[in-house]
């Protein structure tokens, strides 16, 4: 090993962020975290890959008119900046931390002196940066590629905002709630998976939410990504489609609401059952 | 409580689905010793252990730990003890030297993380990632996590599983300098070498209950046990006696066999002889 020739890593990076205050520990393990994140290729790859791709194939495939002056393509992508947005909150948070914590990592911290929240809040940087690098990817390539345009009035940059970050605090803190059911580092793809799948095909991602039989949409509202689609739409789609909306329009409030409610449900089940250690470890 | 004592445990109980783990436990480990809990899997050592670390709540009893009540740990405390768990933990993506210095942070009087990681002996694997060592590195990387904010208390559980011959006489040589600069060593362990070789007191646990206390050349009175003698008889076969004055029983063997006395072996019980009495293996 002393031969190496690797360059070094930045292994003195954390030396200067010494006896820094509670903000300095949270970036601190942002920081770490990010670097975690990136270094893992599998989770770049899924993270920021799939919805990259998925936009490529479906808009490249579809390109028809689904309402005056709205293409399927604009449609798709909103969807897919909504997906992208629960991918990097509740599925990454979902999968990995069974990983960590099956691997003793949330045990040691839990034996520092690190106050508790610092831990969520690096997981909440990371998720946060992850999901601006992919929705400004997301957009570079909607806007190059397919004709999106993107909003040109402050209330649609301001809606943009808001939506995004409320759904992703939702799904960011239904990921770390979630993580408490798997029971080994395996088994949270396997709980997480699935619930992000069937909410892609009832939430209006990959079909046009009004197309859905009218059970099935009943049962995507009662979950927070058909809102954060309908939110997004209202921010990328012209005005008029929001007529075409199951409730006749885009409903921000309604959208708030459950978004805000999905907050808090998340909060309250991270706050009742999140585990430090496994099961086996009692 | 005074001063000199680090731990202190009354009537410790804990039940876990009726039946009990710990029952009715007392122990008290002095500032500056080197404690060691010796007894067989499922004696209520790491129960025990993970209450004092805070880990577990307890059913009943009265604990002090560096007199704060560790059911209730505060920040302070837990950069004053330092923990190395039981089985091995990963930090995946990681490098050694960077999962250092970052605990390190953690920590209001941190050691320098390359001190540290050369005192483990893991300079030459500083770059490596965590993944990629073997299970006695790992557990040398434990060994820096637990010690990286100079404790004043170190839980060591089962620390040196894993370990060759030679890693477990270098890890003996960092326990004793950390003891000899005043730190205060909890450990378990199943080899009865190593109590015998760190432990200025060794307590053997067994059914929930600490069943004796005392210096390892005083445990079970092996200092007044009987020692026996064996030695060949003139026709081949193995003689022994049990005496309290083994010398005279020799001296008289010498006189018998006119010098020489074939196969001769004066023995007295081994700390795994009175250990395996004790817990009722013999």
């Amino acid at each position: 090993m002393t031969t190496t020739t690797r360059p070094a890593e930045p292994v003195t990076a954390a030396a200067p962020a010494r006896r820094s205050g509670p903000a300095g520990l949270a970036l601190r393990q942002g920081r770490l975290e990010i670097r975690q994140f990136l270094r893992s290729r599998e989770s770049v790859v899924f993270t920021l890959g799939f919805p990259l791709i998925m936009v490529l194939i479906f808009a490249s495939i579809f390109d028809e008119e689904i309402a005056p002056g709205v293409s399927y393509t604009q449609y798709f992508i909103t969807g897919m900046i909504a997906t992208g947005l629960m991918t990097v909150s509740f599925q990454n948070l979902g999968i990995w931390i069974p990983i960590e914590r099956d691997r003793g990592v949330l045990k040691r911290y839990r034996g520092t002196p690190m106050p508790k929240w610092v831990w969520f809040a690096g997981k909440v940087i990371m998720v946060l940066v992850t999901g601006v690098v992919m929705t400004a990817l997301l957009l570079a390539v909607s806007v190059t590629l397919f004709d999106l345009e993107l909003p040109t009035t402050t209330t649609a940059w301001v809606t943009f905002g808001w939506v995004s970050a409320l759904g992703v605090t939702a799904c960011t803190l239904c990921g770390i709630a979630i993580s408490s059911l798997a029971r080994t580092a395996r088994s949270g793809s396997a709980v997480v998976t699935p619930v992000a799948l069937v909410l892609q095909f009832i939430s209006g991602v990959f079909f046009v939410f009004t197309n859905l039989p009218s059970w099935m949409q009943q049962v995507a509202a009662l979950f927070p990504l058909k809102w954060m689609c309908q939110g997004l739409r209202a921010v990328f789609l012209p005005e008029s489609f929001g007529a075409d909306e199951p409730g006749g329009s885009f409903e921000l409030t309604r959208v708030a609401v459950v978004l805000g409610v999905w907050c808090v449900i998340g909060l309250v089940l991270c706050l009742t059952t999140f585990r430090w250690t496994t099961r086996r470890d009692g | 409580m005074s001063d000199d004592v680090a731990i202190r445990v009354r009537g410790l109980r804990k039940t876990y689905g009726g039946s009990p783990a710990v029952a009715g436990l007392e122990l008290d480990v002095h500032r500056g010793e080197v404690f060691a809990l010796l007894g067989p899997n499922g004696a209520g050592k790491t129960t025990t252990v993970e209450i004092l670390e805070g880990y577990r709540q307890r059913d009943a009893g009265e604990v002090r730990v560096l007199d704060v009540d560790p059911a209730n740990p505060t920040r302070d405390w837990r950069g004053r003890v330092g923990i190395v768990f039981q089985g091995t933990g990963e930090f995946d993506e990681l490098s050694v030297a960077e999962v250092v210095h970052h605990f390190a942070g953690f920590y209001p009087d941190a050691d320098d993380p390359d001190k540290v990681i050369e005192r483990v002996g893991l300079t030459g694997k500083a770059r490596a990632r965590t993944h990629t060592l073997s299970g006695g590195q790992k557990r040398r990387l434990d060994v820096a996590l637990g010690i990286i904010g100079r404790p004043e208390l170190l839980f060591l559980d089962e620390p040196t599983t894993g370990f060759d011959p030679e890693a477990r006489r270098e890890f003996w040589e960092l326990i004793r300098d950390l003891a000899a600069a005043g730190t205060t060593i909890v450990l378990t362990t199943h080899y009865l070498d190593e109590a015998e070789a760190l432990a200025d007191r060794v307590g053997v646990i067994t059914g929930g209950r600490l069943v004796e206390v005392a210096a390892p050349n005083q445990l079970g009175n092996r200092q007044e046990a009987l020692a026996t003698v064996s030695w060949r008889t003139p026709d081949g076969t193995l003689d022994s006696a049990q005496s309290a004055t083994p010398t005279a029983l020799v001296a008289d063997l010498a006189a018998r066999f006119g010098g020489e006395v074939p196969g001769l072996t004066v023995t007295r019980p081994t700390l795994e002889d009175i250990y395996l009495t004790m817990i009722g293996h013999r």
